[in-house]
C-alpha cells in the first residue's frame, strides 16, 4: 500500500533521536495533503510542503481553536492547553486578537530584547558557574536550558527569584501531557491560577517595571486595555508557551552543534555565525513537536486540494521546513544559511509573539557556552540521546555533556 | 532600492529590527515596524533583503533599481 492510501497515525515516529521520520520526505513528495489519526482516534489532515503550510498558518479566517463539535480531539483527554477553557480567554482573532496582540507586543520587541541580553547573559554564566562545580559529566537540559528561559520570564512578569522553581513546575506540568496525572496537572492549573491572581493584585496596589505591571496601567477593556482575567491569563500563556519550548530549544540547539564537532568548532573559529547558526538549528528541529492545528470553519484549497468545512489540519513545520522547494540543500545544516524562512515560529498574524526572545536567549546560551565551555562535548553517542515523551512540545530527556 | 511596510500586516516579530536597525525600527507603543531608511544606502541592501525574505507577515517590500 502506497503512503497516500492509508492513514498514518500521527505523530509520526522517527528512528533516530535527532532525525526527521523518513516518512515526511514521502509525504512532501507523494501526499502533501494527508489523511492522520491522532492520538485521540479523530482524523485530521496533515500538510507537509512549506507553500501550503504558510498559507495555512497565514490565512486570518482559520482558527487555532477546536472548540466546534465536529473539530478533531487531539488526545482522548480533549487536548490540553489547545482545548481548555483558558485558552479562549484571549482573543484568537479580528480586532480584539490585533488589540491584544500589540498590547502585549510592545514588551517583545527587538530592542527590549536586545536590551535583555547582559542580563541572560549574567543567569547563563551562574548557571554554568554551578554546573562545572557539580563536575562533568552534567545534564545541560536540567543544568541551563530548563532554568534559563522560566528565569527570564519571571523576571518580565516580575515574579521574585524564589518563586521560579514553581513556575518552572507549574509549566512542565501544564504542558507535559503524559508525565503527570491528570489530578497532578489540575492541582498545579489551580495552583498556578491562585498564584498569578495574588501577583495580579499586588501589581495593581504596587506597580513595577514589568509586563503585567503595563498591562495594568493600560486600563480596563473600556479604555483599550485588557480585563483582569485576560491580564492573569496573559502572564500564564506567557510562561507556558515561552518557557518548555525554549528550555527544550537549547538542549536540542546544543545536541544538534555537538552532533559534528566540526559545527562547534567552525562556530569557536567564527562566533559571528552564532545568529545564522541558529536560525538553522531552528529550521532542522526534527523534535518540534506536534505542529499547529487549524480549525477549517470554510471551504479552503491547500496543496490543489479542496478541504471542506469542518476539517481540523495539522500543519507541521518542521516537515515544512525541509522542504527542497524551499530551502536549497534543505537536508543538509548550513551555518551560514541566508536568508532562512524557516517556519519553526509560525507565520502571519499569528507567528510566535514571543520569537525576538526565543531568538535572543538561544544567541546568548550560544555565545556564552562557546566563550565558557570551547571543549564541550556529547557525553553519549548521538543514537543515546532520548526523546522526551509528551505531546505539545518536543525535546531530549536529558542532554549529557563534558568540557 | 526602494523601501515599503506595511503596519497593517506588521506582527511586530522584530526580525527586521535584529537584522537591519539602521533601516527598521519598531513603534514602543506597540512593537509596529517603523520604517527609519526608504531609500537605504547599498551596504544595507543585503541585510534589507534577507529582513523581506525572512519576514513572518510579508509585511516588507522591496524594489530594486532598474
Amino acid at each position: 500500500m502506497s503512503i497516500d492510501e492509508q492513514v498514518l497515525n500521527y505523530p509520526i515516529p522517527a528512528a533516530a533521536p535527532l532525525d526527521p521520520p523518513a516518512e515526511w520526505a514521502e509525504l512532501r513528495g507523494e501526499c502533501p495533503v494527508a489523511h492522520v489519526r491522532l492520538p485521540s482516534g479523530d482524523q485530521a489532515t496533515l500538510l507537509t510542503r512549506y507553500d501550503d503550510v504558510k498559507q495555512v498558518l497565514a490565512d486570518p479566517r482559520l482558527t487555532r481553536q477546536l472548540s466546534a463539535p465536529d473539530a478533531a480531539r487531539l488526545s482522548a483527554d480533549g487536548g490540553g492547553v489547545f482545548n481548555s477553557e483558558v485558552s479562549q480567554i484571549i482573543p484568537d482573532s479580528g480586532a480584539d486578537h490585533l488589540r491584544w496582540r500589540r498590547l502585549v507586543g510592545r514588551w517583545f520587541t527587538a530592542k527590549r530584547m536586545a536590551a535583555l541580553r547582559p542580563q541572560m547573559a549574567r543567569i547563563a554564566d551562574e548557571l554554568i558557574d554551578a554546573m562545572v562545580e557539580r563536575g562533568a559529566p552534567g545534564d545541560l537540559r536540567a543544568g541551563l536550558g530548563f532554568p534559563l528561559p522560566v528565569y527570564v520570564i519571571c523576571d518580565m512578569l516580575g515574579v521574585p527569584a524564589e518563586d521560579r522553581d514553581r513556575f518552572s513546575y507549574w509549566s512542565d506540568t501544564l504542558l507535559n501531557l503524559t508525565r503527570y496525572s491528570r489530578e497532578e496537572i489540575e492541582v498545579a492549573q489551580t495552583e498556578f491560577f491562585a498564584y498569578m491572581s495574588g501577583h495580579v493584585s499586588a501589581k495593581r496596589d504596587q506597580p513595577g517595571d514589568d509586563l503585567l505591571s503595563e498591562l495594568i496601567a493600560a486600563g480596563g477593556p473600556d479604555e483599550g486595555g485588557l480585563s483582569d482575567l485576560q491580564i492573569l491569563v496573559t502572564g500564564m500563556a506567557l510562561l507556558v508557551a515561552g518557557h518548555e519550548t525554549t528550555a527544550n530549544m537549547i538542549g536540542k540547539m546544543v545536541s544538534m552543534l555537538l552532533a559534528d564537532r566540526g559545527r562547534w568548532e567552525a562556530l569557536l573559529a567564527d562566533p559571528a555565525l552564532v545568529r545564522t547558526a541558529v536560525e538553522e538549528t531552528l529550521r532542522l528541529d526534527a523534535n518540534s513537536g506536534f505542529g499547529l492545528p487549524r480549525y477549517l470553519p470554510v471551504e479552503t484549497e491547500v496543496g490543489g486540494t479542496v478541504l471542506p468545512k469542518g476539517t481540523t489540519v495539522i500543519c507541521s513545520m518542521a516537515a515544512a521546513n525541509r522542504d527542497e522547494s524551499a530551502f536549497e540543500a534543505a537536508a543538509e545544516m548550513d551555518l551560514t544559511r541566508s536568508p532562512n524562512p524557516h517556519l519553526s515560529f509560525g507565520s502571519g498574524a499569528h507567528s510566535c509573539l514571543g520569537q525576538s526572545l526565543a531568538r535572543t536567549e538561544l544567541q546568548v546560551v550560544l555565545e556564552v557556552l562557546l566563550r565558557r565551555l570551547p571543549g564541550l562535548e556529547l557525553a553519549v553517542p548521538v543514537a543515546e540521546l532520548e526523546r522526551v515523551e509528551g505531546l505539545a512540545v518536543g525535546g531530549l530527556r536529558t542532554v549529557p555533556v563534558r568540557w | 532600492m526602494k523601501v515599503t511596510v506595511d503596519e497593517d500586516k506588521c506582527c511586530g516579530a522584530g526580525q527586521c529590527v535584529l537584522l537591519a536597525p539602521e533601516v527598521f525600527d519598531q513603534r514602543e507603543e506597540d512593537g509596529i515596524v517603523l520604517l527609519l531608511d526608504a531609500e537605504p544606502g547599498p551596504d544595507q541592501h543585503a541585510l534589507v533583503r534577507e529582513a523581506a525574505a525572512v519576514c513572518p507577515a510579508a509585511a516588507i517590500e522591496v524594489t530594486e533599481d532598474a
